[in-house]
């Protein structure tokens, strides 16, 4: 079996955790302090995600704020940012109002502030 | 235009615009925020990333998500506001003078004034730094304005000094952006930035953090082309040896922040020396009558959440001066004991009811600890803490039986 170590990125308070894996299955999750924790950790060493925020210019020039809806695999981090740097959008956009619809299959990228309204 | 409120507000961040709407809410409804940038929401504008309101709504809002649902409620309220307005003074009797392009320069007469001003950056880290002043010198917040709300990388290799979440923060944005961030020195042998953040904005990246290292020079002539990297001693002074040069083009400095008191100050407000920030009461009230401060100007958080909460505190203690006028004060003293950098409130009114919650910072990173309230030499309660460090902010309950017990003042401190 093998433990690694995690640092649980949920909430601030960052329990350091121990996993244990066998056969790519976890076995055990220690140090975490409540269950978000856990969730995490099985997870992250299955398949880490994480939630891509950046910005997008939009025609008429100003910057707007987006994230993806839900997390995205951390691998395809650079390639969903290539898509995002090439996208636009037209005001008046609003907080939650999508700008890239399933941008890596699944997850949309929404708008998280108001231009012009 | 108006030129008396009930209460002015000064700065529209997440402390002014939290503590208008619980003044608003607790009856006092003649409110006015100035705010000298062109929109609302303070510096949460910059900071695209998610993590906050955790505590608060349950859920990993955006900087602006978190502003918008704050900005929403004062519009809601109807409350007024002021834009692209800045405050020039306050005066010990409550009287605003600003300036905007519209009015020109006008004096407003609050009878309550809540200062909610926020914080900037150091700028110290920048100027002990031997060699040259090239461009690509940046502080991390200045960045982080450049490349989210106008879209512009500052660099394509860079360096960041210190280890604060701005700079983490910013480690990974500008390495989403495309740059290559090559290493981040902290001169302590910790950093003050959380550990998530290390977590996914260094780890994740594989960006070095070099602890007890600091930058000893800087090198380029019109933009930046290098550094020097050296270990430092237990006292912070250079190893002779450890030298180590990486070429960049582009330097951060995230040495801290540093509350905005400029304000504070005209209007004679005494300021601890220790938080940078107001003395004042548990409902934040400082040490002139009617003048509350609340958020980043009073003591620099590490999460809005309790930004916000600091402010409602705050709002309806300005509320309840404008209702019911100056009250008399049963008066205890918080003193900061050992391993403890700070405490606030800095003063307890024990005519002010209910539960009162202690902030407190600590000295270092400190393991299986406790912490202990004292009153003389009397302890009143102690709990036990596991880890404690400097970058968290931690708190304490006080009840109203524990304040009763207590004669004169009380002390915080961390035992090891
Ligand atoms: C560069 C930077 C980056 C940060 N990044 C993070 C982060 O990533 N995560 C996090 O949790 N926290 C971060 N913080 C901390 C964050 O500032 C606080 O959590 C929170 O925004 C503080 O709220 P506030 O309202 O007290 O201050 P602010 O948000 O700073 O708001 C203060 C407002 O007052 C206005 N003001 C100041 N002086 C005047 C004047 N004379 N007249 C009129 N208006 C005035 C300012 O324009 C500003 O809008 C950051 C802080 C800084 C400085
Ligand atoms: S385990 Fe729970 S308490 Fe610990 S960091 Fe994760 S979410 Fe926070």
């Amino acid at each position: 079996m093998e433990t690694k170590k995690l640092t649980c990125i949920e909430c601030p308070i960052g329990c350091e955790m121990e996993v244990g894996v066998e056969d790519g299955k976890v076995v055990f999750v220690k140090g975490n302090s409540c269950p978000r924790g856990k969730m995490y950790a099985e997870n992250e060493v299955v398949c880490p995600k994480r939630v891509l925020t950046s910005s997008i210019r939009a025609r008429s020039g100003e910057m707007v704020s987006v994230k993806t809806d839900q997390p995205i695999e951390k691998a395809k981090i650079f390639e969903i940012m290539e898509k995002i740097n090439r996208t636009t959008c037209d005001l008046p956009v609003k907080v939650g109002d999508i700008v890239y619809e399933k941008i890596d299959g699944k997850a949309n990228l929404i708008a998280t502030t108001n231009v012009g309204v | 235009m108006k030129k008396k409120y009930d209460i002015v507000i000064i700065g529209g961040g997440p402390a002014g615009l939290a503590a208008a709407i619980s003044a608003y809410d607790h009856g006092v409804q003649d409110v006015l925020i100035l705010e000298r940038e062109e929109n609302l929401g303070g510096i949460l504008n910059q900071c695209i990333h998610n993590g906050f309101g955790l505590t608060r709504f349950k859920e990993s809002l955006t900087g602006p998500e978190y502003a918008w649902r704050f900005i929403d409620g004062v519009r809601e309220r109807k409350i007024e506001t002021l834009v692209s307005t800045t405050v020039l003074s306050v005066s010990r009797d409550k009287q605003v003078t600003a300036i905007n392009e519209r009015d020109g320069v006008f004096t407003i007469q609050a009878k309550a004034i809540v200062l909610a001003m926020g914080c900037r950056e150091r700028s110290k880290g920048a100027l002990n730094v031997a060699g040259t002043r090239p461009a690509g010198l940046y502080s991390a917040g200045t960045a982080q304005k450049y490349v989210n709300m106008k879209g512009y990388l500052p660099g394509q290799k860079v360096v960041i000094l210190g280890s604060g979440d701005i700079g983490l923060i910013m480690a990974r944005r500008m390495t989403l952006e495309g740059a290559k961030v090559l290493a981040v020195c902290e001169i302590m042998p910790f950093s003050s930035g959380l550990k998530r953040n290390i977590a996914q904005c260094l780890d994740d990246f594989n960006i070095p953090l070099y602890l007890n290292h600091t930058i000893t020079k800087i090198e380029g002539k019109e933009r930046v082309t290098g550094v020097v990297i050296s270990k430092v001693d237990e006292n912070k002074r250079p190893i002779v040896g450890t030298q180590r040069y990486i070429e960049c083009d582009t330097v951060l400095f995230s040495v801290g922040l540093i509350p905005e008191n400029e304000l504070t100050k005209s209007a004679g407000v005494p300021l601890s020396l220790k938080t940078k920030g107001a003395i004042v009461y548990q409902n934040r009230e400082t040490l002139i009558d009617g003048i509350f401060a609340c958020g980043n100007v009073l003591q620099v958080h590490d999460l809005v959440d309790f930004v916000s909460e600091e402010a409602e505190t705050a709002g309806v203690g300005a509320a309840e001066y404008v209702l019911y006028g100056n009250r008399e004060k049963d008066v205890i003293d918080c003193k900061n004991g050992q391993n403890v950098s700070y405490v606030l409130p800095q003063k307890i009114d024990r005519n002010q009811k209910g539960i009162v919650k202690l902030y407190f910072r600590v000295t270092n990173t400190f393991k299986n600890c406790v912490i202990k309230l004292k009153s003389g030499e009397k302890v009143l309660t102690e709990r036990k803490k596991r880890i404690a460090v400097p970058g968290e902010m931690e708190s304490f309950l006080l009840t109203e039986e524990l304040l009763a017990a207590v004669n004169g003042e009380i002390e915080l401190s961390l035992e090891c």
